[in-house]
């Protein structure tokens, strides 16, 4: 099967956001003529946002996970949980099933997403022309499953809201849960500005 | 060259640029079922819409219906030597602000609340005018926000997170869950559907609005 043209070569460019294919235009500052949103041909300063936002994401995932993200608070007892001991506890004392899924959420996925991200980066930046297809599936899983990590956020929310037995029991948000709702942010955000076309640009070897 | 000059126009409908590579290919007729994938690098260029306009506008419908009662009614209730705990979703958010974590309860918010409401609601907004194939004011702009809007919805997650939650706290107490429960579950199977479907269809199917 023959590789199909690829837009830049046939003086074409589409819409980010509605996919119209248009003429190419040098214009920094030309619009889309059907929904006006900004044209460009690569998505605008790709790689240094991308790699401002998943720098800034590994930061804040360390007190993500060193600070405690919850407190269990009943008569007799106080127990802070970081991420890690939440799962444990779960494991333990509820259902191991649903402790692998929150392990996968919010251990798993945010690490599969700064060693991707990294890998995409650095291949891109010294225009690897080696095994794209598996960089751009490698790229399509990071968008599939980059919100999930907010689970274990969700999570202390919920409980946050229910246990509320005066001094019976209590359950409280801890800051960790803070520093870990930005990092899925941070890294989704870092995600979406990684422009996928750019692997498959200037290619060194092919 | 040749295809998006043809029409003396700088723009050609019969393309499409795969968003993920940009790999030029001729648009095709898709039967029920199929999907385009780009040869180069897999990505979906574009999947059968197999439901109308009509039967996506009877689904927006339904979707805001049961996200009203999601939000309105108690998602779990939780019961301890004979007191009663129960919460919606904007107890969570509001337990949250309470307790000091207010930028997760304004993240809860938005991504549970206020983006998928905006979602519906917008998209109810164009496909009304769509059934008569016309675009509705503000059609540009309404397209646009979904297109940004969508990677920011996360019912789908906050509907496990609530599964998580309802087991641990099962170790302690009694729970009993709550209609909001079975209508989080419904939207998560309706926003299933409607995410195999790319709005951007709209734009091919509707007209400029004539007075």
């Amino acid at each position: 099967m023959n590789t199909p043209p690829r837009a830049q070569e046939l003086g074409m460019m589409s819409c980010h956001v509605c996919r119209l294919v248009t003429a190419y235009s040098e214009d920094p500052h030309a619009h889309c003529p059907r929904c006006h949103s900004a044209l460009h041909v690569r998505k605008q300063g790709s790689i240094a946002r991308s790699w401002a936002l998943l720098l800034a994401a590994a930061m804040f995932y360390i007190p993500a996970n060193v600070f405690p993200i919850m407190r269990t608070q009943s008569l007799s007892s106080k127990d802070d949980n970081t991420i890690l001991s939440g799962i444990f506890e779960l494991w333990r004392a509820g259902s191991p099933g649903l402790a692998v899924i929150v392990f996968t959420a919010s251990i798993v996925v945010p690490m599969l997403k700064f060693i991707i991200m990294t890998t995409l980066l650095v291949s891109v930046q010294r225009s690897s022309g080696l095994v794209s297809k598996q960089r751009a599936r490698l790229y399509r899983f990071v968008e599939l499953i980059g919100y999930w990590s907010m689970l274990d956020v969700f999570v202390v929310a919920i409980l946050s809201a229910l246990v509320h037995f005066q001094i019976l029991s209590r359950v409280e948000p801890l800051p960790g849960v803070v520093y870990f709702g930005v990092v899925v942010v941070l890294t989704m955000l870092s995600a979406m500005s990684f422009d996928p076309r750019l692997i498959w640009d200037n290619r060194k070897s092919q | 060259m040749a295809s998006n000059r043809r029409d003396g126009m700088h723009h050609a409908h019969n393309l499409i640029i795969c968003e993920h590579c940009d790999s030029v290919y001729q648009k095709r007729k898709l039967l029920r079922g199929q999907v385009a994938d780009c040869t180069v690098c897999g990505a979906v260029l574009e999947r059968h819409q197999w439901i109308g306009v009509e039967g996506q506008f009877a689904l927006i419908i339904a979707a805001l219906i049961v996200f009203v009662i999601a939000n309105v009614s108690p998602i779990v209730t939780l019961k301890l030597s004979g007191m009663a705990e129960t919460t919606t979703l904007w107890g969570a958010v509001i337990a949250m602000w309470t307790d000091g974590a207010q930028l997760v309860a304004a993240l809860t918010a938005l991504t549970l609340f206020f983006f998928p409401l905006s979602q519906l609601v917008i998209f109810c907004w164009v496909l009304w005018f769509a059934r008569d194939g016309r675009r509705a004011p503000g059609f540009a702009q309404a397209m646009t926000a979904l297109v940004r809007v969508k990677p920011w919805s996360m019912i789908e997650v906050f509907m496990l997170g609530t599964l998580v939650a309802v087991v641990k706290a099962h170790t302690y107490f009694d729970v009993v869950p709550g209609p909001g429960i079975w209508a989080f579950g419904f939207l998560t199977v309706l926003i299933t559907v409607f995410s195999s479907h790319d709005a951007r269809h709209l734009w091919d199917i509707t007209g400029e609005a004539k007075a």
